[in-house]
């Protein structure tokens, strides 16, 4: 057993570090780092420097604008990303409808659209879930009814991450009324322009807006814009779930949270000393340190197992549930160490930072209340984790 | 990177696990536990034609020069078999300290006798007052003429009985705690003077008091006063190599759990039909991969020359397996309801060994406290 990288690699690793330092904006990186809110603009500045460079896409074959990295590359990729705090590109176009696209879309759709998605041209949403459809996906109601050559759609998506930025969405449908709510699902593509599609703001826990509600009100989409044929809507969205996803773990991101965390520890006195030094505090740290030392290592084991030709299994459910369970057990701590200043709350600061005037309380205390209280999404998201334990419980223990 | 095993280690463990298989079931590993010295002796010497004795030793003294890898290979297949032979007493203590500390002479002299299944060691280091200090150590031993004579006591030494030699470390010189001033001995188990009570331990092996009356050392080992790091290392070596003794445990328990809850029905269906049962399995099955992770993290560190990385790796690994007594072993007896709690069920016994490796070469406090010292 051996962890160490091969020296081809460690001439990635350096060659990514390097070319991080040098083209990765500092401006985006200080508000990264600090936890500051990211604009449209940082998104799109950061994927068009990217996909300049040709880095964009680690994920998708090379003839259609991928890197044609192995997993270990891609990998050591996203390790150099997350210890140079870079943001991370929006994942619904490169990472979900690209790959979609590249497996299910006919070729027009990836002429269409393929190119514009590398290079973050149009803005893509994900349209899944809806207010009675959450962890319970496939009982969706919104509908698509044909109508000579159009779907008229109507009903409602939820939870829709930056939708008001949004150019385009993905949605899935029912097509038709089956035995089965798995059947009659279908996966289409819907501009956000058309008329009869109306967004509303959610805003969320921390007093920001990300997410929304959009609603479709017999908005006429083209039948051409069906991704796959009718029907296979649930097939696609099962294929998402399985698709390739090394970093769901967030190791690299976790790891400069905790660097960040003890250092504002030692910076926060308690009872004269630093509060990095209060054996209950470290014993808190050190516990959130052990669980992420070992998932670094079970993320290691995949993808070893990976590079060797194996399917990565269930382990994404694994590390799924790991990951943000570590994740927010960071922000409860970094929470925890500024003591009071968690009680101001600065809504100017997480949009901005402090900009003229100086702090109230330490500089790095006006985001991470908020912060806590947002991370509360990453266990709910992307398949809540005790839907990552009923999917652990049938496919590994086949119970 | 690369992260799976050699070939040769992969055979290694399928011949072990075979063999546990074949002619190890829980019902024969009870009746070794409690009849007799605790153990076979011709389990013992097939261990040894199997050249599982030989694993961490460099080959110019018989072994097979696998490190602290190939120990873990055998370690995991040990804790699937609960297997009661002396291989963490004899070989991974007492081998490696021969190994580690020993001269050319006594490397010679020892080893391939020790890999051959012929000769038996055990480490007496633990007293009452010390706890898992290492160098809390008040056993003395004075130079008398051209030998040394000890004199104290030392606790809980596994496998003391039936060890030709015990290899025992004692203060020559430095205050009771400490780490300079710790020297090693090797003490034949006839000595005069050596007093041993025996007794069976609650997970199923043996172990003994020893007292040290005037004993005469057949042999010192290493350097005097300068033995501390030799000790850690090796402990920190065992340490490393009992987390994937747990390894083994814990896919044990796993396994039986999720196979009970299968067979099991009650109110007209089986347990494993029940979310809340579904939940605490998916629990145990991540401490298990978890815990995995951490092992074979321990065992890439646990010889490392950066001695922050080895410390920080091996107690990550103890503090974690300390952890699964709650989350794997009470979870085990739970979800078996009574049966899980009778001496006549297996799963008891692995419950019992998964809980007591928690005190063993410090429990989850200690490594606690080592880990945030480095990290």
């Amino acid at each position: 057993m051996d962890l160490n990288y091969s020296p081809e690699e460690q001439a990635f690793q350096l060659e990514v570090r390097e070319f991080l330092r040098t083209h990765y904006p500092k401006d985006i990186q200080e508000k990264v780092a600090n936890g500051i809110a990211l604009k449209k603009d940082d998104y799109v500045r950061w994927q068009k420097i990217l996909y300049k460079k040709g880095w964009v896409a680690p994920g998708w074959p090379k003839k259609y604008g991928g890197t044609g990295w192995t997993p270990v590359q891609k990998y050591i990729f996203e390790e150099e990303c997350g210890a140079a705090n870079c943001l991370r590109l929006v994942a619904f176009g490169l990472v979900m409808l690209g790959p979609v696209l590249l497996e299910f879309g006919s070729e027009e759709q990836k002429q269409q659209y393929l190119p514009d998605i590398l290079e973050s041209n149009l803005w893509w949403a994900q349209g899944y879930s809806e207010p009675n459809s959450g962890s319970d996906l496939a009982s969706l109601q919104t509908k698509a009814e044909k109508v000579g050559d159009h779907y008229i759609v109507n009903g409602s998506k939820t939870w829709t991450t930056h939708g008001h930025y949004a150019d385009k969405i993905f949605t899935l449908v029912r097509t038709s009324q089956e035995d089965r709510k798995q059947k009659g699902i279908s996966f289409l593509l819907i501009d956000m322009d058309d008329p009869g599609v109306t967004v509303d703001p959610i805003i969320t826990v921390d007093g920001m807006h990300v997410v929304n509600q959009v609603f479709f009100d017999n908005v006429k989409v083209p039948v051409e814009n069906i991704v796959g044929k009718e029907g296979d809507g649930w097939t696609i969205a099962k294929y998402l779930l399985q698709h390739e996803r090394t970093n769901i773990a967030q190791v690299p991101r976790s790891k400069t949270q905790i660097a960040r965390l003890k250092a504002l520890a030692t910076k926060q006195q308690s009872n004269g000393k630093p509060l990095l030094e209060d054996e209950r505090f470290r014993s808190k740290i050190a516990e959130i340190e052990v669980e992420l030392m070992a998932l670094e290592m079970t993320s290691r084991r995949v993808l070893s197992k990976l590079s060797s030709g194996a399917p990565p299994g269930a382990a994404s459910s694994l590390l799924k549930v790991k990951g943000t369970e570590v994740q927010q057990a960071i922000t409860a701590l970094l929470m925890e160490a500024v003591g009071y200043y968690g009680f101001p709350y600065m809504k100017e600061v997480m949009l901005n930072g402090w900009q003229d005037e100086p702090s109230i309380g330490p500089e790095e205390a006006a985001v991470l209340a908020p912060h806590y209280f947002d991370w509360r999404k990453t266990s709910i998201y992307g398949g809540s984790n005790e839907i990552q334990k009923n999917i652990m419980a049938k496919a590994v223990l086949g119970l | 990177m690369n992260l799976e095993f050699t070939e040769e280690m992969v055979m290694l463990q399928d011949g072990l696990n075979k063999f546990l298989q074949n002619e190890y079931n829980f019902e024969t590993r009870q009746k070794l536990s409690r009849d007799g010295i605790g153990y076979s002796e011709s389990n013992w010497q097939q261990f040894a034609d199997m050249g599982l004795l030989g694993v961490p030793f460099e080959e110019e003294y018989g072994g097979f020069g696998f490190g602290q890898t190939g120990l873990i290979v055998i370690m995991e297949a040990i804790g699937k078999g609960l297997v009661v032979e002396p291989y963490l007493a004899s070989i991974i203590l007492g081998g490696q300290l021969i190994q580690q500390a020993g001269s050319e002479e006594q490397k010679q002299a020892l080893l391939p006798a020790l890999i051959g299944g012929e000769l038996k060691l055990a480490f007496a280091y633990a007293e009452q007052q010390s706890r898992y200090n290492l160098a809390d150590v008040a056993c003395t031993a004075e130079k008398q003429g051209e030998q040394y004579v000890l004199n104290g006591h030392k606790s809980v030494v596994f496998n003391a009985e039936t060890a030709d030699k015990i290899i025992v470390s004692a203060r020559t010189s430095g205050n009771t705690i400490s780490e300079q001033g710790v020297s090693l001995f090797i003490i034949d188990k006839a000595a005069n003077g050596l007093t041993a009570r025996h007794y069976e331990t609650v997970d199923g092996l043996r172990a003994s008091d020893l007292s040290f009356e005037a004993v005469t050392a057949e042999a010192v080992l290493g350097t005097i006063d300068e033995a501390f790091a030799v000790i850690q290392t090796v402990i920190d070596s065992a340490t490393a190599a009992i987390c994937a003794e747990g390894v083994g445990v814990i896919n044990q328990l796993r396994e039986k759990t999720v196979e009970y809850l299968k067979t099991r029905k009650q109110f007209g269906q089986p347990l494993g039909s029940f979310q809340i049962l579904q939940h605490r399995s998916v629990d145990m099955f991540m401490a298990e991969e978890q815990m995995r992770s951490l092992a074979y993290l321990a065992a890439i560190h646990a010889t490392s020359d950066d001695k922050a990385e080895c410390v920080k790796s091996v107690s990550a690994a103890k503090i974690y397996l300390g952890d699964t007594r709650s989350i794997v072993a009470e979870q085990a007896a739970q979800l078996h309801g009574g049966i899980g709690v009778t001496d006549e069920l297996d799963v008891a016994h692995y419950v019992k060994r998964l809980t007591m490796l928690n005190a063993l070469f410090g429990d989850r406090d200690f490594q606690m406290q080592r880990f945030c010292q480095v990290s």
